[in-house]
């Protein structure tokens, strides 16, 4: 199977590797996939006055599947949480150039920015 | 010491054709290029001699008659003919196969087609070892058994069955023995006589001859084995396969099986010395490792091991200088991850996580130790950024989390 540039760099290089205080009442975590699938994404926003000002991102999974999140932390900092829920797991196949077996891997980055944000909210007296 | 990439561990998939082979093989294509079905002339007769000199070597190698082996196209064909040929030609005796769940597809693939036709088959389970018993097969055999298929070595763990034990059954309840031998052929000792096997599948590829050429053993006494073809044509060897014989990829095979069965004993035991120091070596570089099958049962060039908390296809990614393989459900095209090293019990994380290495006979001590420095040093980096790593860093058992499965 042959990566794309992009998933190679960003699987390579990856962006925004780490973790932020799950505590803080300013972070959003979401954790998605599970081990026995082959993936699990852990995705965290910092957010300031509706601005997603931090993102970091841990993940277990193959190179597309790091390459999806390491590219979704990229994405979403300075986005307003608004926006960042509108993000699409076509839009993150396509920057990646994912072949259809690896779609699942850009829903899973989608689902995992959205449970950050819902998270975020929930401490925040829901949405 | 600077090690030539990129590096080949995957002598389980196949082999570089063995350069003494090839030059063997050559004079068949421009020169002796007869057929060997040729009565008539000289070119036939160059052809036949060297078809039949080719069927001693592979048969020896076994401690076969020359006259019980039929030249295939590869292992598949031969597992093909054996379980479908005897199934057919033994249908008034019963319906009835028996084989293991951690056989090749080539196995498992032709006993569902069967299964399609009406016939019975028994699935046998392994241990957390990837081993079956002798009491497994004699327990699951009945009055409508006529065939027990059970794989030499595990292509995935290399794990090695009691196959002797197992043809002692089959042969005391007279039901016909059929080993897949593609993995341990020319690389352990095999007896078709003291092992009581009725029928053996091999291939050149695997033992650094040609691709696309193999061969099926048929025992002719004691019992006496006849099986239905299944490719029908001129009636080429002995009817059980027609088509024209190719003659420099079976000159090959002759010669790769030759060359295996001599160096055999010297070989196998440089090759094991470099997978055991590749096994212990990971062991000591890397924390969380589990070796996948039995460390005793197995053939000397192969390794499967798991590396926790990280996914087998991102590992394998980072060693694009080495060519091995994984049970990683991301590099199968059905997304499952290995059912082999499922069917030994192993949970899927860990069947995700797996890598297979396999030694062979160009692999140098210089080769094994760069790739341990470069799997210790990538699995690092990986666990950096694996939350399951995290998670178990922190203390918390990943059983305990409700996952979303998906």
């Amino acid at each position: 199977m042959a990566y794309s540039d992009k998933v190679i760099d960003h699987y390579e290089n990856p962006r925004n590797v780490g973790s932020l205080d799950k505590g803080d009442e300013s972070v959003g975590t979401g954790v998605v996939g599970a081990p026995a699938c082959g993936d699990v994404m852990k995705l965290q926003i910092k957010v300031e006055g509706g601005v997603i000002t931090d993102a970091k991102f841990k993940t277990y999974g193959c190179g597309s599947a790091i390459a999806s999140s390491s590219l979704v932390t990229e994405w979403v900092k300075g986005m307003k949480i608004e926006d960042a829920m509108e993000i699409k797991n076509s839009q993150i196949a396509e920057e990646l150039s994912l072949p259809p077996v690896k779609i699942h891997c850009s829903v899973l980055a989608e689902d995992a920015i959205k449970a950050a944000i819902v998270d975020y909210q929930k401490k925040h007296g829901g949405a | 010491m600077t090690v030539k990439t990129p590096i080949y561990l995957d002598y389980a998939a196949t082999c570089p054709v063995d350069q003494r082979v090839v030059d063997q093989m050559v004079p068949f294509f421009t020169q002796a290029y007869g057929n060997a079905a040729s009565r008539t002339h000289a070119f036939g007769w160059t052809a036949e001699e060297a078809v039949e000199r080719a069927r001693e070597q592979v048969a020896q190698t076994i401690g076969a008659e020359p006259k019980e082996l039929t030249f295939t196209s590869g292992a598949t064909e031969s597992n093909n003919l054996a379980i479908k040929g005897i199934a057919e030609y033994l249908h008034e005796q019963g319906d009835h196969v028996i084989t293991v769940v951690t056989e090749h597809k080539a196995v498992l693939d032709t006993c569902k087609h069967l299964e399609r036709q009406g016939k019975r088959v028994t699935y046998l389970p392994v241990d957390a070892q990837g081993l079956v018993t002798a009491q497994q097969v004699a327990d699951a055999i009945t009055d409508e058994t006529v065939l027990v298929s059970v794989m030499f070595a595990n292509n995935e763990t290399g794990v090695i069955q009691p196959i002797a034990e197992i043809g002692k059954v089959c042969h005391d309840r007279k039901v016909l023995f059929h080993t897949d031998a593609v993995q341990a052929f020319g690389k352990v000792p095999i007896d078709v006589q003291a092992m009581n096997i009725d029928l053996l599948s091999m291939s050149a590829h695997k033992i650094y001859g040609p691709k696309g050429v193999g061969g099926l053993y048929v025992r002719r006494r004691k019992p006496r084995v006849r099986l239905a073809p299944q490719i029908h044509g001129g009636g080429h060897e002995r009817g059980n396969r027609s088509g024209t014989l190719n003659v420099p990829a079976i000159v090959g095979f002759g010669a790769a099986a030759e060359i295996a069965r001599q160096g055999m004993g010297e070989e196998s035991v440089r090759i094991a010395a470099l997978r055991n120091r590749l096994r212990d070596r990971l062991r000591e570089e890397v924390q969380h490792v589990t070796l996948n099958g039995s460390e005793e049962h197995v053939l000397p060039g192969t390794l499967n091991m798991s590396f926790s908390y990280i996914e087998g296809e991102s590992l394998l990614m980072a060693l694009k200088d080495v060519a091995l393989s994984s049970g990683s459900a991301c590099t199968s095209a059905s997304l499952e991850p290995s059912y082999v090293l499922r069917a030994m019990g192993l949970d899927d994380e860990l069947a995700h996580s797996s890598l297979r290495m396999t030694i062979g006979r160009f692999t140098t001590q210089e080769e094994v130790d760069y790739v341990v420095e470069l799997i210790g040093k990538h699995v690092t980096r990986l666990r950096d950024m694996s939350p399951l790593w995290e998670m178990v860093q922190e203390g918390i058992d990943l059983n305990s989390i409700q996952w979303t499965a998906h």
